[in-house]
C-alpha cells in the first residue's frame, strides 16, 4: 500500500508543470489533436523552431468541452489560444467576451467558402458525408432524396445532435435542404435509421463492425482507410443537394499575456508549417498551403458540388428549436 | 475501551460527513456558479422531460426485474454446485461485465445479437432469413441483464452460501423437499438480500447513458442522465443540469424509502457453512437443473466477452505492448484503481464500525438515524452523475490551484465514490451478522480496535473484503465518466486511451486494447479475491 502510495505522489508530481514560463504559448485542443498520431506533435516542433518559445497543448475531451473549460475558467483561464472549435461554436464563444481578434491579413486561407472573421483563424474543414460499405451498397445514394426514400433494409447510423458535433452537422444538413420540410424528411429517412449514437467513435466503431451499411461521417473518411489501412472497403457518397460543411477554428484569448505570441501563432496556423500536418494526422483537408500536394487517396475522394452552411449566428438563434423538432419526429 | 468506542463512532460520522460533503460541494458550487451566469429562465417540467422521466423508469424496473430472476436462479444453483470445475473461474467472470467501459460491453453485445451478430448467423444458417433487431428497448434490457445479472448474482450468492449447517440439519431431520427448502429456508435469506441487490441493479439503470442511447435506436430512449449531460457538456446550462440531477436524486430517493432499507440482519451466522448436508441436492433432476442453469448463464455471459476477445484478434498487439502510453495507461489504471478501492473500503469500514458500535450502545434512535443516513448515501451516491460531481469540484478547485495537477486525486475521488454503494451493500450484511455472534465475546474480552480486526473481523470476513475490493477496483478500472473529464496527455488511463483510439479510426488498436483491459481486469480481480480467499474450504468446514 505504501509503495502504491508512494507511486501516486510520484503521479501527482509529475503532472503538469502550472509555471507559466515567460515564452510558453498554452494551447486548449482536443484530445486526438495532441495525441501521438495527431497533427499536434509535429506542428509544436515546426512552431517551436520558428518562435524559440515552447509550445503547450492541453487536450481536453473535443471541442465543445474546450468551450466549457473556457466558460468554467472566465477571465483566469490559463489557455493563450483555443483551438478546435467549429464555426456552429462561434458565436458563443465569441459571446463569451474572453477572446480577441488575431489581426492576420490571412490571405493563404483556402477554404469552399470566403473567410472574413476577424477573431476565429480557420485551420482545417471536410464536408459531412454518409460514408458507406462497399461491399454491401452496390447502388449509392446520390442524393438525400435518395437516402431518405431507400431500401430501409439498407440501415444508417448517425449521432445523436444533442450529445454530437457530428450530429448536429446531420441535422442541420437535412435543416439546409428541407428547411419547413424537414420534420417531414426526419419521418421518411426514420425507418433507415439503425440507432443515434452518443458520439462519433460509437458510430463509426458500429459501422466499421459491420452492423450497419452506412454512417454518418466526413468525406475524408475513406482517405484514412486507404492510406493508414490499404483498404478501399469503406467510400463517401455524393450527394447531388450539396454538403454540408464543417470548418475548424483557432482563436486568441484577450487575456493572455503572451498576446503577441499568441498572434505570431495564429498566422501560423494557416502556413505550411502547420497545415503540412493536417491531411494524413487530423484527416481532415488543410485550410492554407501545404509544402507537397495531398496525397493521392484526397485527390480520389468526393468532392462537393454545393457548399452548405448556416451563418454562425443562425446556428446559435435556432438550433434549439431544431433540435426539439427533430426530437419530436423521432420520439414517436 | 469507552474511549475506542467513542472513536470508532467518531470515525464512522467522520466519514458519512466526508462523502456528504464531497457530494454536495460540488452541487452547491454548480448551483452557484448557476446563480452568476445570465441565463433564460428554463423551462425544466415540459413534455419531453416527462417522456424522458417516463422512459427511465421504465427501463430501470424491467431491467431490474429482468436481472434480478435469473440472478436468483443462478445463485441458487451455484449454492448448489460448491464443487464443479471452473466455478471459482465462473464466479470471478461474473464481476468482469462491471469492469469493462459499457462501450466495449456494447459492442460486445452487438456482436453476439446484433444485426450482423453471431445469433442472427445461426438463425440465418438455420432458415429463418429474417433475423431480429436488438435496437431499441430490446437492446437495451441485454445490455443491461448482462451487466447487471452477474453483479447481482455475485451479491445473493454472497447471502445463500452464509446459511448456517444447522438449517440443513434440521431440514435434513424433517426430510424437507426442495419446494419447502426453498421457501422455508433459501427464500428468507434471498429475501434480506434482495433489496440491496435489486436498489443497486435499479440505481445503475437509472444512470446508464451508453447503453441506452446506442442500443436504444433513437432518443424515444433517452434517460435523463442524457439529458443531465445534454444540459452540462453540450448547452452549458448548469442550472438546468443541477436541477435535472436533483430531479434524478430526489426520484431515486423516493424509490429507496419506498423499497425500504436494505437487508437486515436476521441471519445469524456461524462461520460453518453446511452445503454439503443440504438434504437436496443429491437428486439427479435437481443435478441436472442446476447444471442446465449453471451452463446456459455461462453461455451467455461467455459469448459477448468472447467477442471482444475475436474482435481484437487482428489487432496490432505487437504494437500496442511495444508503447510506452499504453504501458503508462496501465500503471496509471493500476494505481488510480487500487486506491480508489482502499479508500472505499476505509470509508466503508468506518461507517460499519460506527454503526456496529452504535447498535451495540444505549441509543437506539441515534443508531438509527446513522444506518438510514449511510445507507442512503451510500445509494445515492450512484446517481449523481459523474459529470457533475466533476464539474462542481473543477469550479471548486480552479480558483485555489491547478486542476489539471489534481486531477488523479479527483478522478479517484469520485471512482471511491462510485464504488461504495457496492462495498456498502457486500459488506454491510456480512458486517452485521458477524457483528451479532461476536459482539459480546469482544465486549467480554476488552477487544476492540486493531486487534479486533485482525483477531475477530478479519478471519470472518475476509472474503466479503476480498469481494467488495475486487469490484470497487472493476468499477474503477472501466470507469470512462470521471477520466473523460480530467485526463490529459499526461494522465491517461486504459479505457480513455481505448477511446481516443476509437475516436481516431483507430478500431483494431481499440479492440486490442479493450482484449488487454480484459485481460488486465481479470487479473486484478483474481488477484483480488485470491488474496482474501478464505483459508479452509468449504468442504473441511463441517466436522
Amino acid at each position: 500500500m505504501y509503495r502504491l502510495l508512494l507511486s501516486l505522489v510520484i503521479c501527482l508530481s509529475l503532472a503538469p508543470a502550472t509555471a507559466r514560463a515567460a515564452d510558453t504559448l498554452t494551447v486548449y485542443t482536443y484530445e486526438s489533436f495532441v495525441a501521438e498520431w495527431g497533427p499536434g506533435p509535429g506542428i509544436k516542433k515546426a512552431f517551436e523552431a520558428e518562435c524559440g518559445c515552447t509550445l503547450k497543448w492541453v487536450g481536453i475531451q473535443d471541442g465543445v468541452a474546450i468551450l466549457n473549460r473556457l466558460k468554467l475558467e472566465g477571465k483566469q483561464t490559463r489557455a493563450d489560444i483555443v483551438l478546435g472549435l467549429d464555426t456552429n461554436l462561434m458565436t458563443e464563444a465569441e459571446a463569451t467576451g474572453l477572446l480577441t481578434e488575431h489581426g492576420s491579413a490571412l490571405d493563404g486561407v483556402k477554404l469552399p467558402i470566403s473567410w472574413t472573421d476577424k477573431t476565429f483563424v480557420p485551420y482545417d474543414y471536410a464536408h459531412f458525408a454518409i460514408v458507406y460499405d462497399r461491399s454491401k451498397v452496390t447502388k449509392p445514394p446520390a442524393s438525400l432524396d435518395d437516402l431518405i426514400s431507400g431500401d430501409s433494409a439498407q440501415k444508417l447510423v448517425i449521432q445523436d445532435p444533442r450529445t454530437s458535433t457530428p450530429g448536429l452537422g446531420f441535422l442541420l444538413w437535412m435543416k439546409s435542404v428541407y428547411g419547413d420540410k424537414a420534420a417531414d424528411a426526419w419521418a421518411r429517412l426514420k425507418p433507415r435509421i439503425l440507432t443515434v449514437t452518443p458520439g462519433w467513435s460509437e458510430a463509426y466503431g458500429l459501422f466499421t463492425k459491420g452492423e450497419a451499411a452506412m454512417v454518418l461521417s466526413y468525406t475524408t473518411s475513406p482517405a484514412y482507410h486507404v492510406i493508414a489501412e490499404n483498404s478501399d472497403k469503406y467510400a463517401a457518397a455524393a450527394f447531388s443537394e450539396g454538403h454540408y460543411l464543417q470548418i475548424e477554428v483557432a482563436a486568441a484569448v484577450a487575456g493572455s499575456a503572451q498576446l503577441e505570441l499568441a498572434r505570431k501563432f495564429l498566422a501560423f496556423v494557416t502556413k505550411p508549417g502547420f497545415q503540412d500536418h493536417i491531411p494524413t494526422n487530423n484527416w481532415m483537408f488543410p485550410a492554407g498551403p501545404t509544402t507537397k500536394p495531398l496525397p493521392e487517396a484526397f485527390a480520389k475522394l468526393v468532392k462537393p458540388s454545393k457548399t452548405l452552411l448556416f451563418s454562425p449566428g443562425e446556428v446559435a438563434e435556432s438550433r434549439k428549436a431544431w433540435i426539439d423538432e427533430w426530437l419530436e419526429v423521432m420520439s414517436k | 475501551m469507552r474511549a475506542r468506542m467513542a472513536a470508532a463512532v467518531w470515525a464512522g460520522w467522520a466519514a458519512l460527513t466526508g462523502i456528504v460533503t464531497a457530494a454536495g460541494a460540488a452541487f452547491l458550487a454548480l448551483g452557484l456558479f448557476a446563480a452568476t451566469q445570465v441565463a433564460e429562465q428554463p423551462v425544466l417540467f415540459d413534455a419531453y422531460l416527462w417522456r424522458v422521466v417516463r422512459f427511465t423508469l421504465l427501463q430501470a424496473g424491467l431491467s431490474t426485474i429482468l436481472s434480478i430472476l435469473p440472478a436468483i436462479v443462478l445463485a441458487r444453483a451455484l449454492t448448489r454446485r460448491q464443487r464443479f470445475p471452473g466455478r471459482t473461474a465462473l464466479l470471478r467472470l461474473l464481476a468482469l461485465p462491471l469492469a469493462l467501459p459499457a462501450l466495449v460491453v456494447v459492442l460486445g453485445i452487438v456482436q453476439v445479437w446484433g444485426q450482423s451478430g453471431w445469433a442472427n448467423a445461426v438463425l440465418k444458417a438455420a432458415g429463418f432469413e429474417t433475423g431480429f433487431n436488438i435496437y431499441g428497448l430490446t437492446g437495451i434490457l441485454i445490455a443491461h441483464v448482462f451487466f447487471n445479472a452477474s453483479l447481482a448474482t455475485r451479491l445473493l450468492l454472497s447471502h445463500l452460501d452464509r446459511i448456517p449447517a444447522e438449517n440443513w440439519r434440521l431440514a435434513s431431520q424433517l426430510g424437507m423437499q426442495p419446494w419447502s427448502i426453498f421457501r422455508l429456508i433459501e427464500w428468507p435469506v434471498l429475501r434480506a438480500g434482495l433489496p440491496g441487490a435489486a436498489s443497486l441493479v435499479f440505481l445503475l439503470c437509472i444512470a446508464s447513458f451508453t447503453v441506452v442511447l446506442t442500443l436504444g435506436g433513437g432518443p424515444k430512449a433517452t434517460t435523463i442522465e442524457v439529458a443531465i449531460y445534454q444540459a452540462l457538456r453540450f448547452d452549458f446550462d448548469p442550472a438546468r443540469a443541477v436541477l435535472l440531477a436533483l430531479l434524478q436524486l430526489s426520484l431515486c430517493a423516493g424509490l429507496i424509502v419506498l423499497g425500504g432499507r436494505f437487508s437486515g440482519s436476521m441471519i445469524a451466522t456461524k462461520s460453518v457453512y453446511g452445503w454439503n448436508i443440504r438434504p437436496d441436492v443429491s437428486s439427479l433432476w435437481g443435478r441436472l437443473a442446476d447444471f442446465a442453469i449453471i451452463g446456459v448463464s455461462a453461455l451467455l455471459l461467455l459469448l459477448p466477452l468472447t467477442a471482444v476477445v475475436a474482435g481484437a484478434l487482428s489487432a496490432p498487439f505487437a504494437k500496442l505492448l511495444g508503447e510506452p502510453v499504453f504501458w503508462r495507461a496501465v500503471m496509471t489504471s493500476v494505481i488510480i484503481a487500487s486506491v480508489a478501492a482502499i479508500s472505499c473500503l476505509v470509508l466503508t469500514w468506518c461507517m460499519l464500525a460506527g454503526l456496529r458500535t452504535l447498535r451495540s450502545g444505549q441509543s437506539r434512535r441515534v443508531a438509527t438515524v446513522f444506518t438510514n443516513l449511510s445507507m442512503a448515501s451510500a445509494s445515492l451516491i450512484l446517481v449523481l452523475p459523474p459529470v457533475v460531481l466533476g464539474t462542481g469540484w473543477f469550479i471548486l478547485l480552479r480558483p485555489v490551484t491547478d486542476v489539471f495537477a489534481v486531477a488523479p486525486g479527483l478522478v479517484i475521488m469520485i471512482n471511491t465514490l462510485m464504488a461504495l454503494p457496492f462495498a456498502m451493500r457486500i459488506l454491510q450484511p456480512a458486517v452485521t451478522s458477524a457483528s451479532d455472534s461476536h459482539e459480546r465475546l469482544c465486549a467480554s474480552l476488552g477487544m476492540s480496535g486493531w486487534h479486533r480486526f485482525r483477531l475477530i473481523d478479519w478471519p470472518v470476513l475476509r472474503a466479503p473484503l476480498g469481494l467488495a475490493f475486487a469490484f470497487a477496483m472493476a468499477l474503477s478500472i472501466g470507469d470512462l465518466g470521471a477520466i473523460a473529464l480530467f485526463g490529459s496527455e499526461d494522465f491517461t488511463t486504459l479505457p480513455l486511451l481505448m477511446f481516443q483510439r476509437m475516436g481516431s479510426y483507430r478500431m483494431d488498436e481499440a479492440a486490442g486494447l479493450a482484449l488487454l483491459l480484459l485481460v488486465f481486469c481479470l487479473g486484478l480481480i483474481y488477484g483480488a479475491e485470491g488474496l482474501a480467499r478464505p483459508r479452509q474450504v468449504p468442504g473441511e468446514a463441517v466436522q
